[in-house]
């Protein structure tokens, strides 16, 4: 079975009624890193969201499948439980709650939710202190309010530090290169990198193909206009980059 | 307009026989008699504050206090064995507890092994018997005319009369315990002084069934002096509390209330830089739901010139509570580089709370920095859904949210226990908190 299939799915913003993703139909296979391009408009970040439960978004048709099992009607923590993990395109400051006690509370609420015991604060101290270390994120930053006072490139690298500690079966990272300098898109890389696993998929979302130097997809998806237009190998988004999108705009117009 | 009598209220005429019915009984002679029945005119001319007198305008305590309850009589055994976990909010700090129970001092109850540099009192003895530190300071810290304090004066019974001798480090906080054992009425008014260079924590509590509380404290902070000061109001009833502060030079003061689960509570503070080069925080937090109704009314009135303080208020508000601020910086004539400002927001869980706001700038000197910020808003979905998105849960994430909002305020508290106290009194209205789907 997949890990993720979704079918036909058709998603409006609530308040606006603006239609946003038109039949789009997806299939993810356990370990399998998939990048998602296109154009700005296409339905991108939406995708992201309606995977992750953000409120706002209707659902008027199709379905969307983990493991086989509708998550449309589970809340975003329940997702979260599941194993579907959000990396913010722009990553919240959440003043006043310190990034440790953020972690630990996420952490021991999906475990709890799971119905696994909780982690010890030894064993949670050790993990993180590895885990950040690997990012290059200093113990002070997680002492902090979270995200609060991050540059651009730190909130990119904790939410992947949030990963490396939640371990998700299916990480969908939405446009994780905006905003970062060629250093930080290494760390962040090779952060995401290390989390490759046959067990956990996939969902890169980018612009550019810069960011898929870095993290080599196994497949891509163009997405135009609120459905996937073609999928192909990595080689794609280096035709895309030479070519644009245009091609996809018109077709799908 | 001049001579129009106002039709009194049944409360104010209640209050009116209270006073002629007590006024032979009330302690203190000469001066002190004399300080009463000014007061009490004073009261009498303006009734009880309501909705038309500027500083009032929120809490209309001519339509609040509707009946007034009995003067409280003196605490029976039974009565002071309730009140033995008052104030247990402080425990882990083991202050020295002096406690009140129905606005009389219970010296039994009460901490009064010796220390040097302390001078401890009641109020009533003080008032009886005539002080040297009454004689000075009653009254004087802070004049004001305001209607709720003159009847203070006016009824005063018991309450402390603290003297923190110059150069002293107290070794404990202080704690005045008031405890409400009957549904009475009492009015309790304590003199602090800090002297040169001494420092001191002090906490006040109130908790206990719904009374009618109207409480006075004067403060005076003397050069050089350090003072923290919390009050935490956790009662039902209708409690109006004065503070009202004269800080000298090179001083420093925090003082913090919290406010939760309480009926309607005013707290106004007056306080007055008299010394250059003094700073000085007033806080709050407020964490309000059902018909909980909280007004903070400051004055703050810089007499010098290098004086700084800041003053941050936050409100949480459920149900159909109402939250007031109200914030007056008065910078006098020749109180150059004075720099103060003032925060106050509030975070509205329900459709049906209410949260007002009005802070004022009164600036008589031409070289000072002086501002003031207000805001109102519900929680924010972005971060609720981030939250979520980890594996939080709504209610949750709600609290965090919440928790963090506040945090902001109480992180600010510089003493570390009383900081830890506080956010546990915070921690606990939360978790019982019902967060609605």
């Amino acid at each position: 079975m997949s890990l993720l299939e979704i079918k036909n799915l058709h998603v409006e913003i609530e308040d606006e009624g603006k239609k946003i993703l038109n039949g789009l139909t997806l299939t993810i296979e356990k370990g399998q890193v998939a990048a998602i391009m296109g154009p700005n408009g296409s339905g991108k970040s939406t995708l992201a969201y309606v995977l992750a439960g953000r409120p706002g978004y209707a659902v008027t048709e199709g379905d969307i499948l983990l493991d086989g099992e509708s998550i449309l009607d589970m809340q975003p923590n329940e997702r979260a439980a599941k194993g579907v993990f959000l990396a913010f395109q722009y990553p919240v400051e959440v003043p006043g709650v310190a990034t440790m006690t953020f972690l630990r509370t996420a952490l021991n609420a999906q475990r709890k939710l799971r119905g696994e015991a909780e982690v010890s604060t030894p064993e949670f101290i050790k993990l993180v202190r590895e885990r950040s270390g690997e990012l290059g994120i200093n113990q002070d930053m997680l002492r902090r309010g979270v995200n609060v006072g991050f540059s651009g490139g730190e909130k990119k690298r904790a939410e992947i530090l949030q990963m490396a500690i939640l371990q998700p079966r299916l990480a969908v990272l939405d446009e994780t290169d905006s905003g970062l300098d060629i250093d930080a898109l290494r760390i962040v890389s090779e952060g995401v990198n290390r989390l490759r696993s046959p067990e956990r998929s996939m969902v890169v979302i980018t612009h550019y193909q810069r960011l898929l130097n870095y993290i080599v997809p196994d497949v891509v998806h163009v997405l135009a206009k609120g459905r996937v237009v073609r999928t192909g190998g990595k080689e794609l988004a280096l035709e895309l980059e030479a070519k644009g999108y245009a091609q996809y705009t018109d077709e799908a117009a | 307009m001049a001579d129009v009598t106002p039709i009194k209220t049944p409360a104010e005429q209640a209050l009116a026989a209270a006073y002629d019915g007590a006024r032979g009984r009330l302690p203190g002679q000469g001066a002190i008699a004399s300080l009463r029945e000014n007061a009490f005119k004073r009261f009498d001319a303006q009734g009880l504050p309501h909705r038309r007198v500027e500083e009032w305008k929120y809490t209309d305590l001519r339509t609040l206090l509707r009946d007034a309850l009995p003067l409280a009589t003196p605490p029976d055994a039974q009565a002071k064995a309730t009140a033995t976990g008052s104030g247990a909010v402080f425990a882990s700090l083991n202050p020295r507890k002096l406690v009140f129970v129905d606005g009389a001092f219970v010296p039994e109850m009460s901490d009064l092994t010796p220390e040097a540099g302390l001078t401890i009192g009641s109020m009533a003895e003080a008032l009886l018997k005539g002080d040297a530190l009454v004689a000075v300071h009653l009254g004087k810290t802070f004049e004001s005319d305001d209607a709720a304090l003159a009847l203070n004066t006016a009824m005063m019974g018991d309450g402390a009369v603290i003297r923190i001798a110059a150069g002293t480090a107290l070794a404990r906080p202080l704690q005045l315990v008031n405890f409400t054992a009957t549904e009475t009425s009492n009015y309790t008014r304590s003199l602090i002084v800090v002297e040169k260079g001494a420092k001191a924590v002090i906490a006040e509590t109130h908790d206990g069934c719904a009374a009618q509380v109207n409480t006075a404290l004067e403060l005076v902070v003397g050069d050089e002096a350090q003072v923290d000061y919390f009050k935490i109001v956790a009662t039902r009833g209708i409690h109006v509390g004065s503070l009202l502060m004269s800080v000298g030079r090179n001083a420093r003061f925090d003082t913090f209330v919290l406010n939760q689960e309480v009926g309607i509570v005013r707290n106004q503070s007056f306080v007055r830089f008299a010394g250059e080069h003094s700073t000085g925080a007033i806080r709050g937090v407020n964490l309000l739901r059902g018909e909980e109704h909280v007004d903070n009314t400051l004055l703050i009135e810089h007499a010098a010139a290098h004086c700084a303080g800041r003053e941050q208020f936050k409100s949480v508000l459920d149900g159909e509570s109402h939250s007031v601020f109200q914030g007056k910086i008065v910078v006098k004539p020749g109180a150059q580089k004075t720099d103060s400002k003032m925060m106050t927001r509030a975070l509205l869980l329900s459709d049906k709370a209410e949260a007002d706001n009005k802070p004022e700038l009164e600036i008589f000197a031409d070289d000072v920095v002086c501002g003031h910020g207000a805001t109102a808003g519900a929680l924010d979905p972005t971060l609720k859904f981030y939250l979520m998105s980890r594996g939080i849960d709504e209610a949750q994430a709600e609290t965090l949210l919440i928790q963090a909002f506040i945090g902001e305020t109480v992180e600010e508290i510089p003493h570390e226990g009383f900081r830890d106290a506080v956010m546990a009194a915070a921690l606990a209205w939360l978790e019982t908190r019902e967060v609605k789907p």
